[in-house]
């Protein structure tokens, strides 16, 4: 008997639930739900399984992403994380934070002509899958070299490095400057896009895996990159992060309620001041908030504002829409939940009241003139059209710098004229023997999932010299 | 966890020293520098400048004045006790030079902050008039210590209920007046002290050095919380200071920029010392 081919009905990419706007707007819970294992299945039936995956070119870190849709389908979920740990060891962050239309997403064939395959909801079900289940066995650690490893700050680079080194055999110290692990991922990324339990379980993932884990250790203060070699570390991996604020150089910026974006989501994320006074750190709560810049740290203020009771939250952004750099999720999550944004605005100064305070902005509308250096259209101000907005918290994200920090203390240590690490792009080598670096203090501020791909590489490169030479 | 293994109230308690072990910090910390304390898990990260450091004994020594809720639950450890977190050591050190004659001023807890600048202007070979100051009797501390830190030591009381009465201002001037050969001012204490004592030496034109405790978050350079104008230009006290050319300070936008936080800090405290009561 021959069997009847079966029409494949057409499945629809299964939408993510989430708390609805004007509920989540008001409270730091995560807006996504998650995928039910059942709506999983059927998104993940969706994969074509082609024979040479474009998603897989579209990952930094290579994750075998139709082996791993494939086993979801099957409802295999634990082999499913076992397959994407051999590339990626943060899943549950990633699922959650990468920026899937231009990567995995960006390149899947079924997006040719529909929705392409949910890869980062898939990503982000198996990981929360197993944290809830704990079913998949512990990767599997190579016997002792007797080396030991150094890894500078523990955000994404610095996580990958210390679970890639630890899984080499290698004895790994994890260093950190603040007092809870996780660099970017805990003082930068809110809660409500990635729940901090989720950041701790993979730290003590690592720790379980016999990672070391050293916080309020100020590398370059309280120890330098030398004597580190000299207390018998045999190679170090830097991935400290970009954490200088930029400012505008705009009068008045000085003034009461006007901060970085990075004092603002630190007070609100890492210190907790959401909950204040049951935690101790108080923060501005503004009225009428501007967040200036339009990238994710910009979507991520300008969305705690809100959370942290703003009538209105403004987005204000000197170029137009098409050169926003975030996440096409986060910008869709923010107008959802009303933030404003206000395009070819920039601002020109801040007006203050007697006790020094911000009460206004002057502004400036832009409009697109030739592009520039970063081939994207130059803002070019409007004469005469200068306007005021008032508000009471105005929140600078228009990007980081390289911190010097531990840079200017190390010699040997070549920087660029951004002061940023020069190091080798395919391994991470540094200019200092025995040393590699990786991440934002290389590239400047970039994605978790570039930094984790830079520490994957360095962490190749350190385990071949540890184990062959220089 | 880092060890409270002396502490001493002073000032009829309104200021409290604490020894911390802190064996890394200590064997690295210089001059001029500060580390950052969190008390507990919901605790404030808070920077205070070292009064003192033992590197062979693995000791630091800050010294606080009960300010608001954090410096109150300081307060409240005990020998035996611990920070939670200490963070350090941040922030530049002094530049410790020969330079001639010296005078060091403070006022409050400044003077605390002045001990080990003190003591290394000293070594350095300098000879160091001091002048403190306080409201009144009471309020003055570490005098023996910086008698011992110093060539010459004048202490004030605003009120005159002690040593030279009024301001350390009228000190400092006196000292300028009868000797020109005055080479640097470090002054260090409240803002407003610090403001006038930088006019003072702006008149004698002596280099004056200050040091600035404005509000900070992580002490690293991250988060901008701790900016201040020096010379039209902003600086970050916790990376570009603590210590900066006092005759270019903005201390007018610094004093601002202090009080951003003047209601929280007074509900906070309110609760806290309602709580404490009850106990």
């Amino acid at each position: 008997m021959v069997e009847k081919p079966v029409k494949k009905e057409k499945i629809s990419r299964q939408p993510m639930p989430e708390q609805k706007p004007e509920v989540r707007k008001r409270n730091f819970e995560e807006v996504p739900f998650g995928l039910s294992p059942e709506a999983a299945i059927k998104e993940a039936e969706r994969c074509l399984q082609c024979k040479n995956p474009s998603c897989v070119d579209g990952c930094p870190v290579s994750v075998d992403i139709p082996g791993f849709v494939g086993l979801v389908k099957e409802g295999k979920f634990t082999e499913a994380i076992s397959l994407i740990w051999e590339k990626n060891g943060l899943p549950a962050v990633c699922g959650r934070v990468c920026p899937q239309e231009i990567q995995c997403e960006g390149k899947c064939i079924v997006g040719k002509k529909d929705e392409p395959v949910a890869i980062g909801n898939l990503e982000r079900f198996v990981a929360d899958y197993e944290r809830r289940n704990r079913k998949a066995p512990m990767p599997t650690k190579a016997a002792p070299t007797g080396k030991k490893v150094a890894v500078v700050g523990s955000g994404p680079s610095g996580l990958t490095v210390a679970g890639d080194m630890i899984l080499k055999g290698h004895d790994v110290t994890l260093f950190e400057a603040f007092h809870k692990p996780g660099g970017v991922l805990v003082y930068g990324i809110p809660e409500f896009r990635l729940p901090k339990e989720i950041v701790f379980s993979e730290v003590e993932g690592l720790e379980k895996l016999g990672v070391k884990l050293e916080c309020n250790a100020v590398i370059g203060r309280i120890v330098s990159l030398d004597e580190l070699f000299a207390q018998g570390y045999d190679a170090i991996f830097l991935g400290v992060g970009a954490g200088l604020p930029t400012f505008l150089n705009v009068p008045g910026e000085n003034m009461i309620g006007i901060m970085s974006a990075n004092e603002y989501l630190t007070r609100s994320n890492l210190m907790k001041a959401y909950k204040f006074p049951e935690y101790d750190t108080p923060i501005i709560l503004g009225k009428n908030v501007i967040t200036l810049g339009a990238g994710n740290v910009a979507m991520d203020s300008a969305r705690t504002a809100l959370r942290l009771g703003a009538d209105s939250s403004k987005i204000v952004y000197r170029r137009s829409r098409a050169e926003v750099p975030a996440r096409g999720a986060e910008v869709h999550h923010a107008e959802q939940e009303g933030v404003e944004f206000h395009f070819l605005t920039a601002p020109v100064k801040f007006i203050g009241n007697a006790e020094g305070r911000v009460v206004a902005m002057e502004g400036l509308k832009m409009e697109l003139g030739e592009p520039d250096a970063s081939g994207r259209r130059r803002p070019v101000p409007i004469p005469g059209s200068e306007f005021t907005m008032e508000t009471d918290l105005v929140i600078i994200a228009v990007g980081t710098g390289a911190n010097p920090l531990l840079t200017q203390s190390t010699e040997g240590l070549k920087l660029n004229k951004w002061g940023y690490i020069i190091a080798d792009e395919k391994d991470g080598k540094t200019s200092k023997k025995g040393v590699w670096a990786g991440g934002d203090i290389v590239t400047g501020a970039a994605t978790v999932i570039l930094a984790m791909g830079a520490g994957r590489s360095a962490a190749n490169s350190m385990h071949e010299y540890l184990t062959r030479g220089w | 966890m880092f060890k409270i293994v002396a502490r001493e109230e002073m000032a009829r308690g309104t200021i409290v020293l604490n020894e911390i072990e802190a064996p890394l910090i200590a064997k690295k910390a210089k001059p001029g520098q500060f580390v950052i304390l969190k008390a507990n898990e919901t605790g404030e990260r808070i920077p205070l400048t070292m009064a003192d450091t033992d590197p062979e004994k693995g000791t630091i020594t800050i010294i606080y004045m009960i300010v608001g809720k954090s410096t109150a639950l300081f307060k409240t450890l005990k020998v035996g006790d611990s920070y939670l977190d200490v963070i350090g050591p941040l922030g530049k050190a002094t530049h410790l030079e020969k330079l001639g004659d010296v005078v060091c001023v403070g006022g409050g807890t400044g003077v605390a902050v002045m001990h080990p600048i003190t003591k290394g202007l000293k070594a350095a070979g300098n000879h160091v008039i001091c002048i403190i100051g306080a409201k009144t009797k009471e309020l003055i501390i570490l005098e023996d210590r910086m008698k011992a830190a110093s060539h010459e030591l004048r202490v004030c009381t605003d009120d005159g209920s002690y040593g030279f009465p009024g301001f350390v201002t009228v000190q400092l001037e006196d000292v300028l007046q009868k000797n020109k050969n005055i080479k640097l001012c470090v002054a260090i204490g409240p803002v407003p002290m610090m403001k006038f004592l930088s006019q003072l030496t702006k008149k004698y034109n002596v280099p004056t050095i200050v040091s600035l405790n404005p509000i900070m978050v992580d002490g690293t350079g991250m988060c901008g919380g701790c900016r201040v104008s020096v010379g039209g230009k902003t600086k970050f006290a916790c990376v570009d200071g603590p210590e900066f050319d006092g005759h270019q300070v903005d201390y007018d936008e610094l004093m601002k920029r202090l009080a951003s936080y003047r209601e929280d800090e007074k509900r906070c405290m309110d609760e806290f010392c309602k709580l404490h009561d009850a106990k």
